[in-house]
């Protein structure tokens, strides 16, 4: 069965403009799907839809999230997050803001066991261990009984990784994971998630504007624009050519990482036109019926 | 766009209006009390002691409030009292704005020593229980109006200091005031024409909030029998006696309970409404 | 050692506060007019009366030797001698210090516990009705005085539906065990159930009317300060984790929220025990403030000093402690 599916999802600002349109795509069990787009396209907001934290400003119009065949929007409200709780996980964009600054590090990986999943204490709390040492932190005892403000960025990405397998979920959400990083920690937290990815045969959603990262982690990838997929492709097929003209000016535009002289060529007018006159077309079709 | 926001807005706009209405009410009934006051305030008639209000039984036909343990009309007492609750609202509360804002703006702007002495003096102060600090200055300044305006003046000063003190400090540290003083404008000059305007939103919301404040202190001496002589009607002597015969004749306690409530409540909310309009933020 | 450097400074502006307002009230109430002597002898006593009884209390000398006598007394645990009751001051300020506390205590607990209610429930619930019902409370609880709300709770709730005591700290028919002035505490530690009751029947209206409006602030602040930390991304990523709302609120929110609150907590507790002096004389309840009253209106020099030097102690005490707890609370600081 497919790990996720999600069809024809629309969401919108409250009583204003769409912001993702009909959107779907789907992942199977242990696959990696990158998701990638410009700022605003609206990666971020399909990642919250699938997890149930979409902000109170915005509303689902339409579409259904099929979690392993169930659909997400159909269950009540504790169901659903119960659901979540047990078999997805999100590892978030900034590691400085997404631990809490109160609790110490343990319990921020063991809450989820304890609490929703009922293990013992003691369990969790090997589990972490063990967890922690497979992400390369060293002494994993001192760091559990730490607070995040005494440790670095990187080793902050590592425990919200390590603490996004915790529960062996079916689906992560990794928005973003690096984009908040130094150049230099970026490219070992890339192959740790790839490493856990493929240790752990967990399906990912990864969202990044990053093409390069794409090609490097994911095995297939959607390309969205102003809420709506324009392409929906196997990396390498897309790598080699891509279909939509706006994704093809999309890779066109990313910095070779083998020549990072080559510089950004920025996407020309005349595809963004195109591309937008599409939208509207698809608004327009909408409007009507 | 009619949402939540301009619900809210429209109903702060409401109550702005119902403030500004009752204290307009008291104004005017302070400044015409001996023509809109039914009956003589400190006529006394003891064969007319506690009548209740005029929606009970046994209540004299004239005497709309009923009349207290004397025999004096409540509702007439009322109306002079606001003469006395008023005067102190706006001239304690003015005066009061004037000193602390003045210390803060001097010490937030100036810092260095003059801030030293004033911080220091702040600290003292905040560490006196106000009330009994208030009781003391009447005690030694003998009782009257002007004994209560200088105690609250020397009283209530920081809570002006404070804020502005900090409010000061903040702009004094923006970039606008920075270029002002390259481009060679003096630093009281500065003070008055650019951290001033500035400034001016938050004392003009403390200064409402010191006007209800003040009729509070007023009341609060009378109710120990320290405001000003005992002859003239003040709500606070009224609660005084209220709270006396607070079994035998409750409304003589309510009435002027509840007025000093609602003006209290007008002057806060005036205050709030004039936060609103001059936040930029929230307009 | 910059944390040690910081306490001392504040020990040392403390110690310059203290000296301020004992000088200041000691200057102040020197300038009663009236001999507090003569108001004290009956009315036939001569000047030779007034002026060895003046000696006796040390009124004769200069302001300035006045000024140095307390001071080295109160140095030394001396407090002088009350002119009204001709007792030590530090005796009589002492035997009502401990019901001014309970007041003062029992209004703080009752302003957390209503305050954080109302912010819990705002947050909960917020953008809706409930939020805006509880803003319009909290709004009018806060621009409305201890000393009215004291009023409105005596005639609702003792005159028209009479349900709790207007007066007094105790009924005085009954017989006390007690071997402190902690009647409140006391009474539990003894198991005295029937005593405590009559005590917090006693205690829970003045100590309602304190309590309001440092609720209505709490509830204002941390509602706020919650609101703001429910939109930070680790209560997010607490949500994904499966807890629901509440819980979320409690577990990842409170603490984070609940530190900012703490601080302007400290300096409202301290507006809250000054609160207790009018509080005290409206439900004649026998604390320091009511005897404050008293010592004023009989024009007791030594007992004022001694209590307004009291009170200065506690309030410099409490945002001490207030910033100590804030120390200890955030662990950002205590690993500083
Ligand atoms: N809390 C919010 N309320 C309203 N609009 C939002 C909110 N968060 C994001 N948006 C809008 O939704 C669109 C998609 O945002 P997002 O999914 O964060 O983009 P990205 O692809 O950069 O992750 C953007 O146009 C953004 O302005
Ligand atoms: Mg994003």
């Amino acid at each position: 069965m497919t790990a996720l599916v999600i069809r024809n999802l629309s969401v919108r600002l409250r009583k204003g403009p769409p912001l993702l349109r009909r959107v779907s795509l789907d992942l199977a069990p242990g696959e990696v799907r990158g998701l990638v787009g410009e700022s605003g396209a609206g990666k971020s907001m399909i990642g919250k839809a699938v997890l149930g934290i979409l902000p109170p400003s915005v509303e689902i119009t339409g579409g259904e999230i099929l979690l392993e065949g169930t659909d997400l929007l159909r269950l009540p409200p504790a169901d659903r997050r119960r659901r979540i709780g047990a078999s997805c996980a999100l590892i978030p964009q900034d590691p400085l803001t997404a631990l809490n600054p109160s609790h110490r590090i343990g319990p921020q990986i063991t809450d989820r066991l304890v609490d929703i999943l009922g293990w013992t204490r003691r369990n969790a709390d090997a589990r972490a261990r063990e967890l922690l040492a497979e992400v390369q932190i060293p002494d994993p005892d001192r760091v559990m009984r730490s607070y995040p403000h005494e440790l670095s960025g990187g080793m902050r990405q590592r425990i919200l990784i390590a603490s996004a397998f915790a529960a062996e979920p079916r689906l992560i959400v990794a928005d973003e994971p690096t984009t908040a990083l130094d150049v230099t920690v970026q490219k070992q937290i890339l192959k740790l998630i790839a490493g856990m990815q493929a240790r752990h045969g967990t399906a990912i959603l990864f969202v990044t504007h990053d093409l390069g990262v794409v090609s490097k982690v994911c095995q297939r990838l959607s390309v969205l624009y102003s809420g709506m997929v324009v392409e929906d492709a196997r990396v390498a097929d897309f790598f080699r050519a891509p279909r939509h003209p706006y994704s093809a000016a999309l890779l066109a535009a990313t910095p070779k990482y083998t020549d990072p002289t080559a510089g950004l060529n920025p996407v020309p007018d005349a595809v963004i036109e195109a591309v937008r006159a599409e939208v509207a077309a698809f608004d327009r079709e909408v409007a009507h019926g | 766009m009619l949402d939540g926001r301009t619900l809210v807005r429209r109903r702060a706009g409401l109550r702005l209006w119902l403030s500004a209405g009752w204290l307009t009410l008291l104004c005017l009934a302070a400044l015409l009390a001996p023509w809109v006051a039914p009956k003589d305030p400190l006529a006394q008639d003891l064969f007319l002691g506690r009548m209740p209000p005029f929606w009970m039984t046994g209540a004299e036909p004239g005497y709309w409030l009923g009349t207290d343990s004397l025999g004096r009309d409540v509702l007439s007492r009322l109306i002079h009292g606001a003469r006395v609750a008023l005067t102190v609202a706006l001239v304690a509360g003015t005066i009061t704005c004037i000193v602390g804002a003045t210390l803060g703006l001097l010490a937030g702007f100036l810092r260095g020593w003059v801030d030293m002495v004033i911080s220091r003096l702040i600290d003292i102060w905040m560490a006196f229980p106000p009330v009994l600090f208030s009781i003391l200055l009447i005690a030694v300044l003998g009782p009257g109006l002007m004994s209560i305006i200088i105690a609250i003046v020397v009283i209530d000063w920081t809570r002006f200091a404070r804020v502005v003190r900090a409010e000061a400090m903040a702009q004094g540290a923006m970039d606008y005031v920075a270029s002002a003083r390259v481009a060679g404008r003096g630093r009281i000059s500065t003070l008055i024409r650019e951290i001033l305007p500035n400034v001016l939103p938050t004392i003009v919301v403390l200064l409402t909030l010191e006007m209800g404040i003040a009729v509070i202190v007023e009341a609060i001496l009378s109710f120990v029998n320290l405001s000003i002589s005992t002859d003239d009607p003040t709500w606070g002597g009224m609660i005084s006696e209220g709270r006396a015969s607070i079994h035998q004749a409750w409304w003589v306690l309510v009435a002027p309970l509840v007025t000093l409530f609602l003006t209290v409540l007008s002057f806060s909310q005036l205050g709030e409404g004039l936060k609103d309009r001059f936040d930029p933020v929230l307009r | 050692m910059p944390i040690l450097r910081i306490l001392l400074l504040r020990l040392l502006t403390t110690v310059v506060t203290l000296a301020g307002v004992a000088v200041i009230v000691f200057f102040v109430i020197r300038v009663v007019p009236g001999n507090p002597i003569a108001m004290m002898l009956p009315p036939g006593a001569t000047e030779a009366d007034i002026a060895r009884l003046s000696a006796l209390y040390g009124l004769d000398k200069p302001l300035v030797t006045q000024f140095w006598i307390w001071v080295s007394g109160v140095l030394q645990g001396d407090f002088g001698t009350s002119i009204s009751t001709r007792q030590p001051v530090l005796g009589l300020v002492l035997g009502r210090l401990p019901a001014t506390l309970e007041l003062s205590v029992m209004a703080l607990v009752m302003a957390v516990v209503l305050g954080g209610a109302a912010a819990l429930t705002g947050t909960r619930y917020r953008g809706g009705r409930t939020e805006g019902a509880i803003d319009v409370a909290n709004g009018m609880a806060l621009s409305v005085p201890d000393f009215l709300w004291g009023l409105i709770l005596i005639l609702l709730f003792g005159v028209l539906m009479p349900v709790f005591h207007i007066s007094g700290r105790v009924t005085p028919s009954l017989d006390l065990p007690f071997s402190t002035n902690f009647y409140l505490f006391e009474s539990l530690i003894r198991l005295r159930f029937d005593l405590w009751a009559d005590i917090v029947a006693h205690m829970f209206m003045p100590a309602l009317a304190l309590a309001i409006p440092l609720a209505a602030i709490i509830g204002q602040l941390l509602k706020q300060s919650l609101k703001e930390t429910m939109n930070l991304d680790y209560v997010t990523l607490a949500r994904t984790k499966g807890y629901g709302e509440t819980r979320v609120i409690l577990r990842e929110a409170l603490r984070n929220a609940a530190l900012p609150t703490l601080t302007l907590v400290g300096v409202q507790f301290t507006f809250l025990i000054g609160g207790t002096v009018i509080i005290e004389r409206l439900f004649s309840y026998e604390g320091l403030g009511n005897m404050a009253i008293d010592a004023v209106i009989n024009r007791d020099l030594p007992l004022i000093q001694g209590i307004v030097l009291l009170f200065a102690v506690i309030f410099t005490a409490v945002n001490l402690i207030v910033d100590l707890l804030y120390a200890v609370l955030n662990p950002r600081l205590r690993h500083a």
